[in-house]
């Protein structure tokens, strides 16, 4: 167990609007292995953001963690803390970078302004070492002639070249966690590509854990070596990743992976499409989130919140098809596409 | 044995679609279309700059096909399908639309092409007026036309929801109302009210979630099918791009590099930015990610302000000569109906 960076168990964020109570994370339980990658794929209000917001302490009024606790790699609960202890934590133990690369950088300072004051505020050290550190630091994320560009500001950069420097700036107090929010969705493939590389490369010659968020399946597959599947702020199913690709083991799951095309299939395949539209969280279904638009819904599934099956040391699902009483629905679990 | 029997009647099969394709006529011929945009200059300053968003671009597409049209952003995918509606006046250029240059057209001349070319834009909360209802917002296009009046209006208006999977009682409700897809659905509707030829998708379903994209899609496919539709498919999801469309254009600022049918493309890209582009999309299936060799492309894509003399893709192109810095390549066929321009292939 010590090699747990981060444990969140039963974690649910609420936002208080005019409308109401919006559950935007209802109960989410995962944790990260030190030096891993993980995963958290969902669609849009599936939560996923929000979960990583509440590990962050981000959540602001009107939102609000009720419940659950995230305990860091030293024993703490991040949720308990003030926020003075908490900013400690920020930047230096765990940081954090955005979609959306240009309004997370400040267009009025200079890289080198922002990067500097990123480090100094986390470490003693002087202006000129915290400068050769911003410089080392965007050596390693691959812009050229690093020394030159620490003077820019943030609009002479391209998107790619942004997102590169606000990784150096996440990464430039050593932090044991960088959480990665839809990273590449704002970039073109071909950044994208080369953004994903500079990930991977890093994996392998720093120590920190990573955990990506997105709604790309194919950005999952490229880099993550453990996957957390959301959908209508709860966890449908974690697991490795040859275990959420190759042996899904949830109604939603096996959906997302037939919703999308297949570039190496030859035949023109029809899509299979989930039916429906995602759950009102502002009034979330009592039973399973997913039943209104599963194929294999039972009356369970709409009247009790499925519970955690476990089916191997590292894969979960949430889904009463797993219960032992539940009808077989044979090999209803198949990644494959359907062709008509 | 069986299952080299299977993929040799597949590619009869796939012969025979193309066979069917080449029998069909082209509905629009659109030939060395440019669209430059004047750019501000400095003060003072007589220079003119031109931004050069679509610089002779030369397709075509035969009534019933599915042109996707790919790119990253800036590559001008979408003024192209702009200009070709007019919503844009074209710098040069012809559009052949059914017969007719529509570029040399006056705006009411050009009327009756508007009933015939409509578009399904990208932003479903940004392109329905959130004043109107859906019925005045599917009604519109049929009033201004003058198709259908009083109950036969509603009539057609109501059978139109249903096609696209909303019902009957939707009508009188406003945008706000809906998710994402089921605007997507009413902009689908509006454009079909009009009962039009050629229908220009422009990144229909980028900014919908995973699930309702396949839905989309789908629906897409069935109208095609019923109302004999065509599309021109603008998107930078290459492996929707791929599902849905018959022929495929490859733009890289401004210009079109590479133009084929969809399986060959994928098969056999022959461009040095198509393999780039297409090795780079992240395959949701990890272990034939680890086997597919990736090519890295160095830089960004220059500005299309004033852009290089010669090859457009030169600076970031792995077997750029110097004969690329020099001379802007021409499209040239490489295989029946495989376009390509480059000098080096």
């Amino acid at each position: 167990m010590n090699n747990i960076l981060l444990e969140v168990s039963n974690l649910r964020t609420s936002f208080y609007s005019h409308l109401g109570e919006i559950q935007a994370v209802r109960g989410a339980s995962f944790q990260l292995e030190k030096g891993k990658v993980l995963g958290i794929v969902g669609e849009s209000g599936s939560g996923k953001s929000v979960s990583a917001l509440s590990v962050m302490g981000l959540i602001q009024e009107p939102g609000k963690v009720k419940e659950g606790s995230v305990i860091n790699f030293l024993g703490r609960d991040l949720t308990s803390l003030s926020n003075k202890a908490m900013s400690k934590i920020r930047g230096n133990d765990i940081s954090m970078i955005f979609q959306d690369p240009m309004t997370s950088l400040n267009p009025v300072y200079s890289i080198e302004n922002q990067m500097v004051e990123v480090i100094q505020r986390h470490q003693t050290i002087t202006k000129k070492a915290a400068k050769e550190r911003a410089v080392e630091m965007l050596k390693l994320v691959g812009i050229p002639q690093p020394e030159k560009r620490i003077k820019n500001y943030p609009h002479q950069f391209s998107g790619g070249m942004r997102q590169r420097v606000m990784i150096a700036t996440a990464l430039s107090c050593n932090p044991q966690l960088l959480i990665a929010d839809e990273p590449t969705t704002a970039l073109d493939v071909t950044i994208q590509a080369q953004i994903l590389e500079l990930m991977k490369d890093l994996k392998t010659r720093i120590s920190t854990s990573i955990i990506i968020i997105t709604h790309d399946l194919g950005v999952i597959a490229e880099i993550c070596d453990n996957i957390v599947v959301m959908y209508g702020g709860t966890i449908m199913e974690t697991g490795t990743e040859q275990d959420i690709f190759y042996n899904p083991q949830n109604p939603y799951t096996v959906g997302l992976h037939q919703s999308i095309p297949k570039m190496n299939v030859d035949e023109k395949a029809r899509l299979v499409p989930i039916k429906g539209s995602p759950p009102d969280l502002l009034h979330p279904p009592i039973g399973c989130p997913f039943a209104g638009r599963c194929p294999h819904a039972m009356q369970i599934c709409l009247e009790e919140q499925p519970p955690t099956f476990s089916i191997s040391e590292n894969h979960t699902s949430a889904c009463w098809l797993l219960h032992e009483d539940a009808p077989k629905v044979g090999d209803y679990i198949t990644a494959e596409v359907v062709s008509e | 044995m069986s299952d080299k029997q299977t993929s040799n009647n597949q590619t009869v099969q796939n012969q025979k679609a193309d066979i069917n394709l080449m029998d069909k006529k082209t509905l629009i011929e659109v030939k060395d279309l440019k669209k430059y945009f004047l750019q501000k200059g400095k003060l003072f300053s007589r220079q003119k700059s031109y931004l050069k968003a679509v610089d002779d671009v030369s397709f075509s597409i035969k009534r019933g096909e599915t042109f996707g049209l790919v790119g990253e952003s800036g590559c001008g995918k979408s003024t192209t399908g702009r200009t070709i509606l007019r919503l844009y006046q074209a710098t040069g250029g012809e559009i052949n639309f059914d017969g007719t240059d529509l570029a040399k057209l006056s705006e009411k001349q050009m009327k009756p092409y508007r009933k015939r070319i409509q578009m399904i834009f990208q932003d479903p909360y940004a392109s329905l007026n959130s004043r109107m209802t859906v019925n005045e917002i599917i009604g519109e296009g049929i009033t201004t036309h003058e198709l259908y009046t009083g109950k036969v209006k509603q009539e057609r208006i109501h059978d139109l929801l249903q096609h696209v999977g909303l019902k009957k009682d939707h009508a009188n409700r406003y945008p706000h109302e809906f998710s994402g897809g089921q605007r997507q659905r009413i902009g689908i509707a509006r454009a079909l009210a009009v009962e039009p030829e050629l229908i220009i998708c422009d990144e229909p379903i980028s900014a919908l979630d995973v699930s309702i994209q396949a839905q989309v899609v789908n629906m897409l496919e069935d109208i095609q099918d019923e109302f004999d539709l065509t599309y021109l498919f603008i998107a930078h999801d290459l492996s929707m791009v791929k599902h849905i469309s018959d022929r495929i254009g490859v733009m890289y600022l401004g210009k079109l590099v590479e133009v084929c049918g969809s399986r060959e493309l994928y098969k056999n890209p022959i461009h040095p930015y198509t393999r780039a582009l297409l090795s780079s999309i992240p395959i949701p299936d990890p272990n034939l990610t680890r086997k597919n060799k990736r090519i890295i492309l160095k830089g960004d894509v220059p500005s299309p302000i004033d852009p290089p003399v010669g090859c457009r893709f030169a600076s970031r192109c792995p077997i750029m000569t110097a004969r690329c810095k020099q001379e802007d390549p021409q499209l040239r066929e490489m295989a029946p109906g495989h376009v390509v321009s480059c000098h080096n292939v």
